[in-house]
């Protein structure tokens, strides 16, 4: 049984695994009760599980823990609480863009990934960004629209954490 | 492996403090599953008569209230509604509401979740209750006050005299306590005219809980002791399991093999363990190839063998207004096998106990799952509990019910809590699907362009009564029914238009290939793309401008409303189909319309569209969609707007993209590559007006608007190119060959 240290946001955490190629999403659920990122397909094709690594948008149900290894995470918990929602969470909540919301921790995470590099996406620019995550609800409008009132309120230009 | 710790959400949210290693069960789930956590049983006490008030809804101390129903909130909006519906009624303020859903110990049973039936049935059935407990509670007010009922008022959670006053609370009164009233049938509902809280579109409290990680899914659900299972299904849908070789997976620790005849699972504390030894376990089956195959889909369920003809329609003499008319049209068109593709794969909690089992589950009927849950694993019903949680939308009877038996026979066969999630592979190919449709039509026109006759036939699976199969049950040898049922998939297949002689027939055959289902609108959207692609047919042979057409054979002025709202707000303008100048740079632009009324009874909506296809490539470029929605009382037009909105873009991804495909032995569309949905940069600007009749009793709204969608785009692809497309997905290659032959 390996050790394998990183941080999740914000904080050292080590966890053991018997496979080093085990996807770190396994870890995050139910090692460290991080359920906000979900379990889509496995296969890198939905986004339900996006977390950031080091600020970046990835898909934690093919990232192995070896790969995450001494790097940073944040997940959807490391944004903001219910009663403190980060400016994305907030928006999102603003333009209710959800309906069963299984897709929303990517959403989430992907738009913070994508205002990360471009701070003020035209529309286009998100339905690009957002092109690799799916929705099976069809909220579509509502989350381009959430993204859109995101960019705005954090500024076009505010750099986030991650 | 070494146990790793457990740390609740809540201990680990990026708040300062060190990390507690502990299990917290209670501070990631709703109470009242912590205190089921150590049940055993099904009752606690509680009343689920639906015909009592106290088993709908019960008053506490503290002033808030709770709602019961076996009607669940598949990520739909309806808890809010209903908590909107029951606030109004009460006089309490909408925060002080909280819904428990689909629990079989706790919750009465007002139905499955179904057929856009929350609102009418249990929304409107909470909504009984509450006028009835207001009635109680005005004269408990009035004993309290010694004043008549009649000068007394409830609001803001108190009774006090309308010309003002002191008041006595709803929780001095009642709270903790029951009521022991029947729902009385007749109590007065408030006027719309007075509506504070119905009406407004009031934030979807789980939206919140959704965006940050809070919010427990089906899928996050962790009991103590709990094991992780997969099933293993086989490489062919009736292969028969032969032999297992457990040395395959001898490298992966701690991980159980559980074989009951050809039902092959394995269990292990660690889910990455579960994952890998399921996949890396070798078996071998036996060969089976009794599928069709998709490829000549249509042809086959047109030759398929009948069960029985049903004539659902039939006025005047079809046959001899056909014959005699000016002009006949035929045409036929199809629909593929879809399945319910759930962003989420189906999970199940089950923890099975000498004196009794526990399922959680996000299936849509918690009721219907126990019954047969309980009969085929011979429990005892009254010691079967079922439960409720969010999940990933169903829409339908997706994989939930089978992921509920996988879970409770590995949990029986090893006696401790097992939680199964399926993966992708067994979401896509083994989810119960959307049958195929076919669907031909024949219409009578006369010299003015107007239909005198009209026929609908279509095939489809036959209802037989019994529950659905479920795969572990079979697969382990257990005895159990094998119905079949998809939902109402026979309505809406007549037109909704003024016909003197007009006949539709379902021919319903026996069976259809994989385990039908209901999908979302069942039946209705292929229904809907046949007649109303066939009446645009009609409409452009005869010259007449589609949305003109339809207005004719129209009286009903709520369908007329909705035809003429949706077509101003695209900016209709009267003319011949297809466009005589479509061609915009690369693309060829068309616009296109589609009308229903839901079930023929129900919700009143109209579609259009304008697209644009191009030329080169066959791709079709949706550049926007309005749509008029008439449903009667609107509850919260934010959630309806987002049903609406959803309805749509969900069925332009069936139409567009989705068809499962399958070789002579399984499902080959096994994941988003091979079933690809509408993705964001396919997604148009969607306009929604909503036409609210606060005096009219209210419709669900989760799939009506879904139903004239495949339609109006097929109606708008014509209008662009000339090419009727008859058989969905109007994917590239298909229209591509299409404009090219």
């Amino acid at each position: 049984m390996a050790t394998y240290s990183f941080r999740v946001n914000g904080r050292t955490v080590t966890v053991d695994s018997w496979d080093p190629a085990q996807p770190v999403l396994y870890l995050l659920r139910n090692s460290l009760g991080l359920y906000g990122p979900k379990f889509g397909c496995g296969l890198a094709q939905c986004g339900a599980c996006t977390v950031l690594l080091d600020g970046k948008a990835i898909r934690s149900c093919v990232t192995s823990v070896k790969q995450v290894e001494g790097r940073a995470i944040t997940t959807l918990e490391g944004l903001g609480t219910s009663e403190k929602p980060d400016p994305v969470q907030a928006a999102f909540i603003a333009e209710q863009a959800a309906q069963c919301g299984y897709c929303t921790n990517g959403m989430i995470m992907e738009t913070k990934s994508l205002l990360n590099q471009t701070p003020s996406p035209s529309l286009e620019q998100i339905k690009e960004g957002l092109a690799r995550n799916l929705c099976r609800c069809g909220t579509h409008t509502r989350i381009l629209r959430a993204v859109l009132r995101a960019a705005k309120d954090q500024g076009g230009n505010h750099a986030t954490n991650s | 492996m070494r146990p790793t710790p457990e740390v609740s959400r809540r201990d680990f949210l990026r708040a300062g403090g060190s990390v507690v290693v502990s299990f917290a069960l209670g501070a990631v789930l709703p109470k009242w599953i912590g205190a089921q956590a150590t049940a055993s049983g099904t009752d606690v006490g509680k009343p689920l008569d639906p015909h009592q008030v106290d088993s709908c809804l019960a008053f506490h101390a503290d002033g808030s209230v709770t709602i019961y129903t076996s009607k669940v909130d598949v990520g739909t909006g309806l808890r809010t509604a209903m908590s909107q519906m029951a606030a109004e009624e009460l006089g309490i303020p909408i925060e002080r509401i909280s819904v428990v859903e689909g629990d079989t110990a706790l919750t009465p049973d007002h139905g499955g979740t179904g057929g856009s039936s929350g609102i009418p049935r249990g929304a409107v059935d909470v909504r009984q209750a509450a006028a009835t407990a207001r009635q109680a509670i005005l004269n408990l007010g009035a004993e309290q006050l010694k004043r008549p009922a009649a000068e007394l008022a409830l609001a803001d959670g108190s009774v006090r005299p309308s010309a003002g006053g002191d008041g006595v609370s709803i929780a001095a009164l009642i709270g903790g306590k029951r009521l022991d009233l029947q729902v009385d049938p007749k109590a007065p509902l408030r006027e719309p005219a007075s509506y504070t809280v119905v009406g407004k579109p009031i934030l979807r409290a789980d939206v919140r809980g959704k965006c940050t990680g809070q919010r427990v899914y089906i899928q996050d659900l962790t009991v103590p002791g709990m094991l992780h299972g997969r099933v293993i299904r086989p490489p062919a849908v009736g292969a028969k399991l032969v032999s297992v070789d457990e040395s395959s997976i001898q490298n992966i620790p701690d991980v159980r093999v559980v074989r009951i005849e050809s039902f092959l699972g394995v269990v292990a504390k660690d889910e990455w363990a579960a994952v890998r030894a399921a996949r890396e376990l070798r078996a071998t089956w036996t060969d089976w190839s009794g599928l069709p195959g998709s490829d000549g889909l249509d042809e086959h369920v047109r030759q398929s063998a009948l069960d029985h003809d049903e004539v659902l329609v039939n006025r005047g003499d079809t046959d001899a207004a056909l014959s005699a008319a000016a002009k006949q049209l035929s045409a036929a068109y199809t629909w593929p096998c879809q399945s319910h593709a759930s962003l989420g794969p189906s999970c199940a909690v089950a923890d099975v106990r000498p004196d009794g089992a526990t399922v959680w589950t996000s299936s849509q009927g918690t009721y219907g799952l126990r019954t047969n849950l309980a009969k085929v694993f011979g429990i005892e019903e009254n010691k079967l509990r079922v439960i409720f949680l969010d999940g990933a939308g169903s829409y339908g009877g997706n994989g939930n019910d089978d992921a509920a038996a996988d879970a409770l026979l590995l949990s029986r066969q090893v006696g401790k809590p097992v939680r199964v999630q399926w993966m992708r592979q067994d979401e896509h190919g083994w989810d119960p699907k959307g049958p195929p449709q076919v669907l031909e039509l024949r219409g009578g026109i006369d010299a003015d362009g107007r239909i005198v006759a009209w026929d609908t036939q279509m095939w489809l699976p036959t209802t037989v009564p019994g529950n659905r199969p479920l795969l572990a049950v079979d697969a382990a040898g257990i005895p159990q029914a094998h119905g079949q049922g998809a939902g109402a998939v026979s309505q809406n297949g007549d037109p909704p238009y003024s016909v003197p002689n007009l006949r539709a027939t379902a021919h319903w055959l026996k069976e259809t290939p994989l385990r039908p289902s209901n999908l979302r609108a069942p039946g209705k959207i292929a229904n809907v793309f046949a007649v109303e692609g066939f009446a645009d047919e009609i409409a452009s042979d005869a010259g007449i401008d589609a949305v003109e057409f339809r207005l004719r054979g129209l009286s009903d002025p709520r369908a007329i409303d909705v035809l003429k709202r949706a077509a101003e707000m695209i900016g209709w303008q009267p003319r011949k189909s297809p466009n005589p100048r479509p061609l915009e740079g690369p693309l060829l632009m068309g616009r296109g319309v589609g009308y229903v009324r839901y079930k023929q009874a129900e919700n009143y909506v109209a579609v259009a569209m304008e697209v644009g296809v191009d030329r080169a490539s066959g791709g079709v470029q949706i550049q926007r969609i309005t749509c008029a929605h008439d449903c009667g009382l609107v509850i919260n037009p934010d959630g309806l707007r987002n049903q609406i909105e959803g309805c749509i873009v969900q069925t332009l991804s069936r139409a567009l993209h989705e068809e499962v495909k399958f070789n002579r032995s399984r499902v080959t569309s096994v994941d988003w590559a091979t079933y690809p949905i509408l993705t964001f940069p396919e997604v148009p600007p969607i306009e929604v007006a909503l036409i609210d009749r606060p005096k009219v009793p209210p419709f669900g709204a989760g799939e009506a608007a879904t139903a004239p969608v495949a339609a109006a785009l097929a109606n708008a692809i014509f209008d662009a190119t000339g090419v009727r497309m008859r058989s969905v997905p109007f994917t590239r290659e298909r229209l591509k060959a299409a404009l090219s032959g």
